[in-house]
Parts: C-alpha cells; structure tokens; sequence
C-alpha cells in the first residue's frame, strides 16, 4: 500500500494529493476524501484565526499507526493525510485524509475511520483567536463517540 | 535523567515547554511522577489535581498511570487532543 503522512505549515492542494495517490496505479477504482477547513465561528463565536500545535514525532507516528490499523481492516491502495499546524485563517484547508481502493466502500469506510481517529488521538491542539480574545479549543465528547463506535462495528 | 515535555494549554498553565529530570527509585511510575509534579504546588497542583484531564505519553506513544519508567525516556503531559 502506498501511503504517505506530512504535517506542515504550507497550505496544501487537494487536487495535487489526488493525483499522487493514484498515478500510475490501474488497480485504483475509487478515490475518497474528507477535507476539513477552517470555520469563521465556532459555538457562537466568531473566530478571526487560529494556531494549531503538535507533538513533532508522536504526532507523525500516532497518524501512521491509525492508517495501518486502517490498512488491516479494508483492503486499501493508496492513503494519504496531511495536516497543517501553525497559523491559520477561516476557509484555510487543516486536514486533508484521502484513501484510494479498488472500490469505493472499503475506500469511504477507511476514511470516515482515519479521520474519526485522528481527532481523538493524534497530538494536535487548536487553540481560536477571536474577538473576545484568544482560548484552547475543548476536546469535544462526540468525537470520542465516533472514535468508540468503530470498536463496536466490523463492517471491514 | 528523563526528559518531561508539556504542550498546549498546559504548556502555557506551567510556563514551561520542557525539563529534565534525576529518575530517583520513588519515580517507578508515570502515577509517581505525576504526584511529584503535583506536589509543587501553585499551577502544578492546579494542572494535575483532577480537574483537569490530562493525557500522558511515554517515548511518543499514549501510556497510562502504571507505566513504568526508565532512564532515558521522555514523558510528555498534554490536553485531550483536538486536531483535525
């Protein structure tokens, strides 16, 4: 399986990403992907930018952990996840999952689930400048949610 | 010596981003260090009093109170996370 994890502070294409993901790769069928962008309001507050951190290194390995368990579970071409950290503005791209398979439930299963993941354990925090000032970001119990629902399934 | 790595919201609650630390035999555990750390006082004892959850990692992975610990690990104290 091709796969590939960048955590960066440049803006990134989508498109580019694709075309990575299945170039020169005839046995790719389907291509799916969940970008996550930056809202300008956030619980009724409206937010002006904001300031992502990570762990360098365990945030690197805990994204390549989760697309191996996705590996083991749905047969998968191509993944690729980027994730941006440092500043950033409303509409800017944070996070790009995009998985490639030879059909599109495994490719839509495994994305739904990396991304779920990755919002419960890899070691990033937002922290929202607005105009009240700025605040950390709290951990949200329906993420967890997501993430618990996937030890329940085993719709592989 | 062991290395002890704070980030985000703790990070700014400590004002420290890391430090090293002698690894004496009462620091068998993450539970051990973690009650060291709290008897500080002030904002240490604020951030691992049980407020506030706090997440643990040994060596870059996510480790519990039980994890033991040895010379030369890095530990890192965090928030639950929010990426994505």
């Amino acid at each position: 399986m091709r796969r590939s994890i960048r955590i960066q502070a440049e803006a990134f294409d989508p498109l580019e990403v694709a075309g990575d993901l299945h170039r020169d790769n005839p046995g790719v069928g389907a291509v799916v992907s969940f970008l996550g962008l930056m809202r300008d309001l956030n619980q009724g507050r409206r937010v002006l930018s904001m300031t992502l951190e990570h762990y360098p290194g365990m945030a690197e390995k805990a994204l390549r952990r989760i697309v191996e368990e996705a590996a083991e579970r749905w047969p998968l071409q191509a993944v690729s996840v980027v994730h941006r950290v440092g500043e950033l503005r409303p509409q800017d791209p944070i996070v790009l999952v995009m998985v490639a398979s030879s059909h599109r439930g495994d490719a839509f299963r495994a994305c739904e689930f990396i991304i779920d993941f990755l919002k419960t354990r890899a070691p990033f925090w937002k922290k929202e400048q607005t105009e009240q000032g700025e605040h950390w970001v709290e951990a949200r119990s329906n993420d967890l949610a997501s993430e618990l629902r996937w030890r329940a399934r085993d719709d592989r | 010596m062991i290395k002890i790595r704070y980030f985000a919201r703790l990070r700014e609650h400590l004002g420290t981003a890391d430090e090293q630390m002698a690894l004496t035999p009462e620091i068998r555990d993450l539970a051990a260090l973690t009650e060291q750390l709290r008897r500080r006082g002030g904002v240490w004892s604020e951030a691992f009093g049980g407020e506030q959850s706090v997440m643990m990692a040994v060596n870059e992975e996510v480790a519990d109170a039980a994890q033991p610990l040895r010379d030369g690990d890095e530990v890192a104290y965090f928030p639950p996370v929010t990426g994505g």
